[in-house]
């Protein structure tokens, strides 16, 4: 690895652990939220937003942006952590998150958060939404990407897999998908609630370039986007294999942390397991 | 009397409109024939996509073509537009209040054959209470096609409703059409009749067979029912003192229970509300099922009748 790669990784590792905090904070403060499937996603939305997506802060509505659509929309918190930092609106912000007022809804709400591109919240919603977009751009000949994040708990919606179809058959190959594959949903582990393995081969048979990685890894996550940009004629699924509650000790691996805040004494502890060195 | 399909004058409209502006794209679910959006397809196959039977994917990516600038109407039967997917119009669209065209065919009990499964009687009910959406249950053929260019001058969620039978061209509805304007169709003293949809020309009927008895009923007819046109619904029960309100949908959350909430707040009349009773509907044609569940002339006849009696005894109690 050379030494610019090294500290490319090392400041995004930064940037992960910061917005980590942010997202306890957020949460903490609110006494509502979910910290879980937050933390699990932090690496994939903060390669997109500090190293894949062309996209300006102080211009939200640039037509040639690239799109970042949150489909688990209850995974708000880093979603708006990392707008927050990147400037769409001012960091304190973050302190009404889910208060009356606020324009920091529970779950995304296009129409009130500069940078939210599409109100989600009900699950299954924002793949479709996304791959309406990506049509929408295909027909004005644009050449911008979207991505879009989908649970893993997520997929067990039939509307993703109408989804999964439609993203096939317009050929929507500038949308770029993840899965935040943690594998634990509300009630438990996704294999026990409703099986979704084996997922890799089900996006390949619905028509989808499919790829498995670990979703904690800056480098797996920025090479295979960048390698999927070069497998265009179908979109893409990445499979991002990764820890529900990352980065917590208590919280890694605990269905219980869906959405559950922490209490002042845990949320302290976090904290500092947050502050040491990487 | 001349017989055309509300669904026609939708498709029709929505060529027109293709044709003016290039933003506007239909969504199919597998029924373009029977919505007739095929005729559509026909001229711009290029803006014409067919989403498969997926109506919840098909809600949600329209609204991600309507974030991207387009103006899809996004056309299936109205239990699937209403029932199947009404998380997706809600949540995908009517919150974020996007620019998309709900046009729902086979609409209430005139659906026939296909039975309770596929007759929308309760679509206006689900539809009216979003947040954001306007509903527009038009009359007849042309002003269907009158509604589909009002919807599309109109930025934001709409839902448009249109059945499948074909229904009477009725000449004093086809004015200048305004969401949220009434249409007052005959002046009257003694009682309002309030019809929406194809109930018109029945609600026209009844005024007649009720002109013969002596009666002079006035009849106002709403091709939207919301925003609702409470002006006109009070100014007119000011006047008459007491409401009939006719509709093919169901009498639970539809136009009889509108014009009852506005009327129990601001002047309260008494009121009798024709549609479908609370009950599921079943196989037939759409003309015979109209008279079984209770939707003719003589049905809104008879309860403007049972009304105005109501009224006398009351009057000769009090004398």
């Amino acid at each position: 690895m050379s030494r610019i790669e090294s500290d490319r990784w090392t400041s995004l590792h930064a940037k992960a652990r910061e917005i980590r905090r942010s997202i306890l904070t957020m949460i903490h403060r609110a006494r509502s939220g979910h910290p879980g499937g937050s933390l699990s996603a932090v690496e994939i939305v903060v390669a997109l937003y500090y190293h894949l997506m062309r996209h300006d802060p102080k211009n939200p509505r640039w037509p040639q942006r690239d799109r970042f659509i949150l489909s688990k929309g209850h995974c708000a918190p880093v979603l708006y952590a990392v707008l927050a930092d990147c400037g769409y609106f001012p960091k304190e912000d973050l302190e009404t998150f889910r208060r009356p007022g606020s324009h920091l809804q529970g779950h995304p709400a296009q129409h009130k958060t500069p940078g939210v591109e599409a109100s989600t919240g009900t699950l299954g919603l924002g793949l479709s939404t996304g791959l309406g977009m990506a049509l929408g751009a295909k027909l004005r000949g644009d050449s911008h990407d979207y991505y879009i994040l989908c649970g893993d708990g997520e997929v067990q919606e039939g509307q993703v897999w109408e989804a999964a179809m439609f993203g096939h058959k317009y050929r929507l190959d500038n949308v770029i998908a993840f899965i935040d594959r943690n594998y634990l949903q509300t009630d438990g582990s996704t294999e026990q609630v409703m099986p979704l393995d084996p997922l890799r081969p089900k996006w390949e048979a619905f028509g989808w370039n499919t790829y498995e990685i670990d979703g904690h890894s800056f480098e797996q996550i920025i090479g295979t986007v960048r390698h999927a940009q070069l497998q265009r004629g179908r979109p893409a699924m990445i499979i991002a294999r990764t820890t529900k509650g990352k980065g917590v000790s208590f919280m890694e691996n605990e269905a219980g942390w869906h959405g559950t805040p922490p209490n002042s004494e845990q949320y302290e502890r976090a904290m500092e397991e947050l502050s040491r060195a990487v | 009397m001349q017989y055309k399909q509300t669904r026609q004058g939708y498709v029709d409209a929505l060529i027109e409109l293709a044709r003016e502006n290039p933003l506007v794209v239909v969504l199919d679910a597998d029924v373009a024939k029977a919505t007739r959006t095929c005729d559509f397809e026909k001229v711009f196959p290029e803006r014409f996509f067919n989403c498969g039977v997926q109506e919840e994917n098909m809600m949600s990516v329209a609204a991600g073509l309507a974030l991207e600038g387009f103006i899809p109407f996004a056309t299936t039967f109205g239990v699937f537009a209403s029932c199947r997917a009404a998380d997706q119009v809600r949540n995908s669209i009517a919150y974020p209040k996007l620019n998309v065209k709900i046009a729902a065919t086979h609409c209430g009990i005139s659906t026939g054959g296909d039975g309770a499964s596929h007759q929308a009687n309760e679509d206006i009910a689900i539809m009216r209470s979003f947040p954001n959406m306007t509903v527009l249950v038009p009359g007849d053929y042309e002003e269907a096609r009158q509604a589909t260019r009002a919807a599309a001058a109109y930025s934001g969620p709409v839902y448009l409703r249109l059945g499948r039978d074909t229904y009477p061209v009725v000449e004093q509805i086809h004015g200048p059409f305004e969401i949220g304007k009434a249409k007052q169709l005959a002046e009257g003293r003694d009682i309002t009749i309030i019809t929406t949809g194809i109930m018109v020309s029945e609600g026209l009927a009844a005024a007649r067979l009720l002109g013969g008895e002596g009666i002079s009923a006035e009849l106002i007819h709403m091709p939207t029912l919301k925003p609702l046109d409470e002006e006109a619904i009070v100014d007119s029960a000011r006047r008459t003192g007491a409401v009939v309100t006719a509709e093919e949908h169901s009498i639970i959350g539809g136009l009889g229970e509108a014009v009852a909430a506005c009327l129990a707040e601001r002047c309260p009349v008494p009121l009798r509300r024709v549609g479908v009773r609370d009950v599921f509907g079943e196989s037939g044609m759409a003309q015979e099922l109209l008279t079984l569940y209770g939707l003719r002339a003589s049905h809104i006849a008879a309860a403007a009748r049972e009304l105005l009696k109501g009224r006398s005894n009351a009057l000769g109690r009090t004398a």
